[in-house]
């Protein structure tokens, strides 16, 4: 919301300057998003007289001029403009001064040989136009000395204000006047005295327009009066310079009328040329699939939901939003229809939203005009009509009545303490509501009506409810008051020491994150959101948005993975060796959100090095030592998960596994599949995990462990090397020795694996060390031999035979 | 030859052996079976008992000398031996080593950690919520209805009515269970105040999101929400909470807080928050300091209609809100100027900004890293 301070006052009789209302402006909640003071940036020009102009001994196109500033000895200046001689009068900057228009500080300067002390100015070099075919000529009686921008008028600092949404009657320049008139910034005219007017009654002759609602849901009130005999020729000065300053483009003094009174009143009108209606002029639903040719040129295709304004013919505007092309008001209009209209602000929201069409009207009507000004609004249209292009008034149509009930909201002032934390004392929040325009009535709880501008207090709906409302009027009461005036009060703390207050799956994510990343990993965050394609290749997203930013930002991921994986192209591509990332967010299936750690590691897993020699990749035993050990940090039992096949097919079928506890898959590992990769532009190898943290076991709280006694005997251990069928999972050996006596075997470690002809093709040889734990008393070797016979009975069950 | 003369000699014989090897032949000579030594002192055996009581003492000093010498000459070769061999066997010490392998945490994660710690200290608890959520949480019941014009301010990514995960949609009627992304961490206040019993202090930090992308915005973004609900708590404890809250977060002994008017739905009356700032430091300054003000905050009192939809009696329970972008506090913390990097996981990137896994933050090591 834009506005001058020369606008603001004439609704405001105040004596304060631009920095007295901007402060003001901001601590109401009128947030001041910009202040253009173009007076501020002139203020050193002045207006200055050419005495006399000689030609530059140097160039021919200069001419060295002497300058009466007004005191002082005459200055030379060396100017370059054709117009510039002596006896002419302009606008002179002198050394030190920024020329706006240029971006340049002048000093003084020998130019071509000659010394110029100062500037005479063009239009464009003060941003006054884009004027720069010689210097500012001003009539002879131009003061010599004044400042050229109090000489010119020049001055009128433009507010640029953000009005919330809620604060509908801001979004007139009388409503912020009303607004800083209640914070004792000037004295709110009464709206006669701000139009320079005794009162708005104007003879009328003739009946008023043949206007009627047959949607009184949608436009529950339709006020018209027609003005005939009207001459529509450009609007005054005045109003132009007031649209302009705050970017609006004058049309014609109709069209200019009703956008001034929405600015000025924040009531949106409409003007119709009466001779392009035919017949009635009514309020109704649309019918499905009218069409509207709209005001921007555009066609729009209306339905029954909407509110359109039509003749005999055809449907002219949509409702509250935006007039029709067929009947607007241009140079050759004489009779002119003035529409003042109240429409449902739920309905203009809704319409507005279906057709995506904004305007001024639109963002006025559904946050709401005040419905009891109907008649003044119709009446300042009038009057303005009349007086700027002559005429004759009607009488007024009323069809309908606007939503006119009070609202009472039961107000108890020592909530302004209960809410807020600030006294206020009870006279000055009377006082306060009464300058903002609320009724009071004091009592045991105060009555406090609520004026027709402020749709935002309380609902009609729920006023009555007890307690709606009564937090708005705080806020009112604080907000004149004083809100950085609230003092700061301790929250009570509670006694001691403060209590552990994140929750074990809190404390999981915190434990892996930082565990993690002590591994090496560097933690990323990458987007929810991705390419469809990219979802694909990871089992495709269940959740694809209506309306994504772009494509590629469409589908929520299902997997951490394709995320990770176009990040490590990403630094591949800028040249990255080794890449080591993770990330710990959520997936998002069908069934919700499941929280998931993954890590992914591209490139080289070693560097080439002088001790090591050349690069290691990293391989899917890499992804399996980071799976276990994120899950043993996150305290899952590591030794009784089974390894499985990779149960996805963005898995290396050979060279991947799926970690189980059970049945429940904790988590994935291993290399990402070559076709994959290929999908997602990525070199090489790559190997990753994905720790499915809601299927980990719940973590169960340190307890006390009980006192730990060593074993007093010495454990010993025994080697075996067994061959077997190639296809023999280690696991499958290492489980059967460690079952074989469970209570002499206390562990089983596999130390060598070993395929090649010597022990024949499709065979392997594993040799595993078997740690033996004597409990009371050492073992005898006929104890040894017989638990070493049971490893190798175990061992033979599953095809291995100790080797010869 | 005199005794004397053959200490003299062999102690020569022993210092002159440049090897074990050499050492042993001169032991062997001397003390060996057949060893010169040797061989006088078995003359003893022969002597009488008054020339064994002279002879015996000078013989058994030689043997003794010369035991000694042999023993020391032993350990000076021994020595000068593994002298030789360290002198050999030393490496190039500014030959460069594997460097260990150091992982970060990005500053997202690092900065949720630090609110979650000040703000237990203060009685805070973490809680947390779906980001796909129904417009019933999102909106509706934080007071923001179909067609109020915040749900446009909010720029929301919404899903196709027939979205196929059912998810979790406890309330509201048939038509208030569209599906989106939300928009704030709001709704998380919605369903702790509809699952716990007052008094409740949370503070809920998540990814949040908005069709919106420049420098300063991206469409994901991370936002801490904080809550307050009991019986009697009011603005001025919102303001010492956001006090406390800054001072500890920048680590500065004094802040300027400045309450604005605002507006939002859910809190009445809502006040923007502004942190007053000295250029001089970049931190948030004393008011004496304070040069320019940075709009960090949004809050308010919770709106008696949020606070009743919810389940509660408005005329029972109050408390606050707060919200703000937890990637802006970071930027304005460590000094980042453009939020994009955030989600680009360019390494160059995280190395730089990143936080040691090991920079856990405390109350006791101060939460700044």
């Amino acid at each position: 919301m834009k506005f001058t301070l020369s606008w603001l006052k004439e609704h405001l009789d105040t004596d304060a300057g631009v920095e007295a209302i901007s402060t003001a402006l901001t601590s109401l909640g009128l947030e001041v998003d910009g202040i253009d003071d173009p007076a501020a940036k002139l203020a050193a020009f002045t207006i200055a007289e050419v005495l006399t102009a000689e030609r530059h001994p140097q160039a021919d196109k200069l001419q060295v001029l002497s300058v009466s500033t007004g005191s002082g000895e005459p200055l030379q200046v060396v100017c370059g403009a054709p117009n510039a001689r002596a006896g002419m009068k302009g606008v002179f900057g002198a050394p030190g001064t920024f020329v706006p228009g240029s971006g340049i500080t002048l000093k003084v300067a020998a130019i071509r040989g000659v010394e110029s002390r100062g500037m005479m100015c063009s239009m464009r070099e003060l941003e006054l136009s884009e004027e720069h075919d010689g210097i500012i000529e001003l009539p002879a009686d131009a003061p010599v000395g004044e400042r050229y921008a109090d000489y010119a008028g020049i001055g009128d600092p433009v507010f640029d204000v953000a009005i919330t949404p809620n604060r509908q009657d801001c979004m007139g320049v009388r409503g912020i006047a009303r607004d800083l008139a209640a914070l004792g910034i000037g004295r709110l005219k009464p709206l006669a005295e701000a139009y320079r007017v005794a009162g708005f009654e104007v003879a009328r002759s003739g009946v008023g327009p043949d206007v009627r609602t047959d949607d009184p849901a949608g436009c529950p009130a339709f006020f018209a009066c027609t003005v005939s005999g009207v001459s529509n020729g450009p609007s005054p000065a005045w109003m132009q310079q007031k649209l302009k300053a705050i970017g609006q483009k004058p049309i014609s003094a109709l069209v200019d009328i009703t956008n001034f009174v929405m600015f000025d009143l924040g009531r949106p009108l409409h003007v119709y040329d009466r001779a392009r209606l035919s017949g009635a002029l009514v309020a109704r639903k649309a019918r499905d699939g009218e069409q509207v040719v709209a005001l921007n040129g555009k066609t729009y295709t209306v339905d029954a939901t909407m509110t359109v304004i039509a003749d005999d013919h055809e449907a002219h505007d949509i409702g509250g939003i935006m007039g029709g092309m067929a009947s607007g008001c241009a140079e050759t209009t004489t009779d002119v229809l003035i529409e003042c209209a109240f429409f449902d602000p739920d309905a203009i929201a809704r319409t507005g939203q279906k057709l995506l069409l904004t305007s001024d009207a639109r963002s006025r009507f559904e946050r709401g005009v005040d419905p009891a000004f109907l008649d003044d609004g119709l009446a300042v249209a009038t009057h303005l009509v009349l007086e700027l292009c002559g005429g004759t008034a009607s009488e007024i149509t009323r069809a309908g009545t606007p939503p006119l009930a009070v609202k009472t909201v039961a107000y108890r002032p020592a909530r302004v303490a209960g809410l807020a934390g600030i006294d206020v004392p009870e006279d000055e929040q009377a006082a306060i509501l009464t300058r903002l325009g609320f009724g009071v009535t004091q009592g045991s709880p105060w009555q406090v009506t609520v004026p027709s501008w402020r749709r935002d207090i309380g609902s009609v709906a729920a006023v009555n409810s007890g307690w709606d409302g009564e937090a708005d009027l705080v806020e009112e009461v604080v907000r004149i008051h004083g809100l950085d005036r609230v003092p700061a009060t301790p929250l009570p703390r509670a006694e001691g020491v403060a209590k552990p207050t994140a929750t074990p799956a809190q404390k999981l994510e915190r434990k892996l994150r930082r565990g993690t990343a002590a591994r090496g990993f560097d933690e990323a965050v990458t987007w929810s959101f991705l390419p469809p394609a990219e979802a694909d290749a990871f089992g495709g997203a269940a959740w694809t948005l209506a309306n994504p930013i772009s494509a590629d930002m469409a589908a929520m991921r299902p997997s951490l993975l394709p995320g990770l994986l176009a990040a490590a192209k990403r630094n591949a591509d800028r040249g990255q060796p080794s890449v080591r990332l993770f990330e710990l967010g959520q997936r998002y299936h069908a069934d919700g959100e499941h929280p998931t750690l993954a890590l992914l590691m591209a490139g080289e897993a070693r560097a080439r090095d002088w001790r090591s020699g050349g690069v290691t990749a990293f391989d899917a035993y890499d992804a399996k030592a980071e799976a276990l050990a994120a899950l043993a940090a996150a305290g899952a039992p590591v030794d009784r998960l089974t390894v499985a096949a990779p149960a996805h097919g963005w898995w290396h079928p050979g060279r991947a596994g799926r970690l189980l506890l059970g049945k429940v898959a904790l988590a994935d590992f291993g290399m990402v599949h070559p076709a994959t990769l290929a999908a997602f532009g990525v070199k090489g190898a790559v190997a990753a995990v994905e720790v499915y943290l809601d299927a980990l076991p719940p973590a169960r709280g340190r307890k006390a462990r009980g006192a730990y006694t060593p074993p007093a005997l010495q454990a010993l251990t025994r080697d075996f090397a067994f061959v077997a069928d190639e296809g023999l999972a280690a696991d499958a050996l290492l489980r059967a020795a460690a079952g074989a006596d469970k209570a002499l075997i206390s562990g089983v470690k596999l130390f060598d694996r070993f395929v090649g002809e010597r022990i024949g093709a499709g065979k392997i040889s594993l040799a595993i060390e078997v740690t033996l734990q004597p409990t009371d008393k050492s073992l005898t070797d006929a104890e040894i031999e017989a638990v070493s016979a049971k490893v190798v009975a175990a061992a033979g069950k599953l095809g291995a035979l100790l080797r010869g | 030859m005199s005794t004397d003369t053959l200490q003299a000699d062999i102690l020569a014989a022993i210092a002159a052996a440049a090897s074990p090897e050499a050492l042993e032949t001169v032991r062997v000579g001397a003390m060996g079976k057949s060893g010169s030594v040797t061989a006088l002192l078995k003359t003893l055996g022969g002597m009488t008992p008054e020339q064994r009581s002279v002879e015996g003492p000078r013989l058994n000093g030689l043997r003794e000398a010369v035991s000694a010498a042999l023993a020391a000459r032993k350990t000076e070769l021994e020595t000068a031996a593994l002298n030789a061999r360290l002198v050999a066997e030393r490496q190039d010490m500014t030959l460069p080593v594997v460097p260990a392998l150091a992982g970060s945490i990005h500053p997202v994660s690092q900065v949720m950690d630090e609110l979650a710690e000040i703000f237990a200290d203060l009685g805070f608890a973490v809680a947390t919520g779906p980001e796909i959520e129904d417009d019933w949480h999102n909106f509706s019941a934080l007071n923001i209805p179909e067609t109020h014009p915040a749900r446009a301010m909010h720029d929301t990514f919404y899903f196709p009515q027939n979205a196929p995960g059912g998810g979790p949609r406890p309330l509201g009627g048939a038509d208030q269970k569209r599906m989106l992304l939300r928009t704030h961490t709001s709704p998380v206040q919605i369903r702790t105040m509809m699952t716990q019993k007052p008094p409740i202090r949370i503070i809920a930090p998540g990814r949040v999101y908005r069709s919106d992308s420049d420098a300063t915005h991206t469409p994901m973004f991370h936002q801490v929400e904080g809550l307050v609900i009991d019986k009697a708590v009011t603005l001025a404890n919102l303001r010492w909470t956001l006090e406390t809250f800054i001072k500890a977060f920048f680590e500065v002994d004094d802040v300027t807080l400045r309450f604005r008017p605002s507006y939002f739905p859910f809190t009445e009356p809502s006040v923007e928050v502004d942190v007053g700032y000295s250029s001089k430091t970049g931190k948030p300054a004393a008011a004496g300091d304070v040069d320019k003000w940075l709009e960090v905050l949004g809050s308010g009192m919770v709106h008696p209609r949020v606070i009743s939809a919810c389940g509660l009696d408005p005329d029972e329970y109050q408390g606050f809100a707060f919200g703000c972008g937890i990637d802006r506090l970071a930027m304005l913390k460590y000094g980042m100027n453009d939020l994009r990097p955030f989600f680009d996981a360019d390494l160059r990137w995280l190395k730089h900004h990143g936080f040691s896994a090991f920079d856990v933050p405390t109350l006791s090591g101060g939460v700044g890293a």
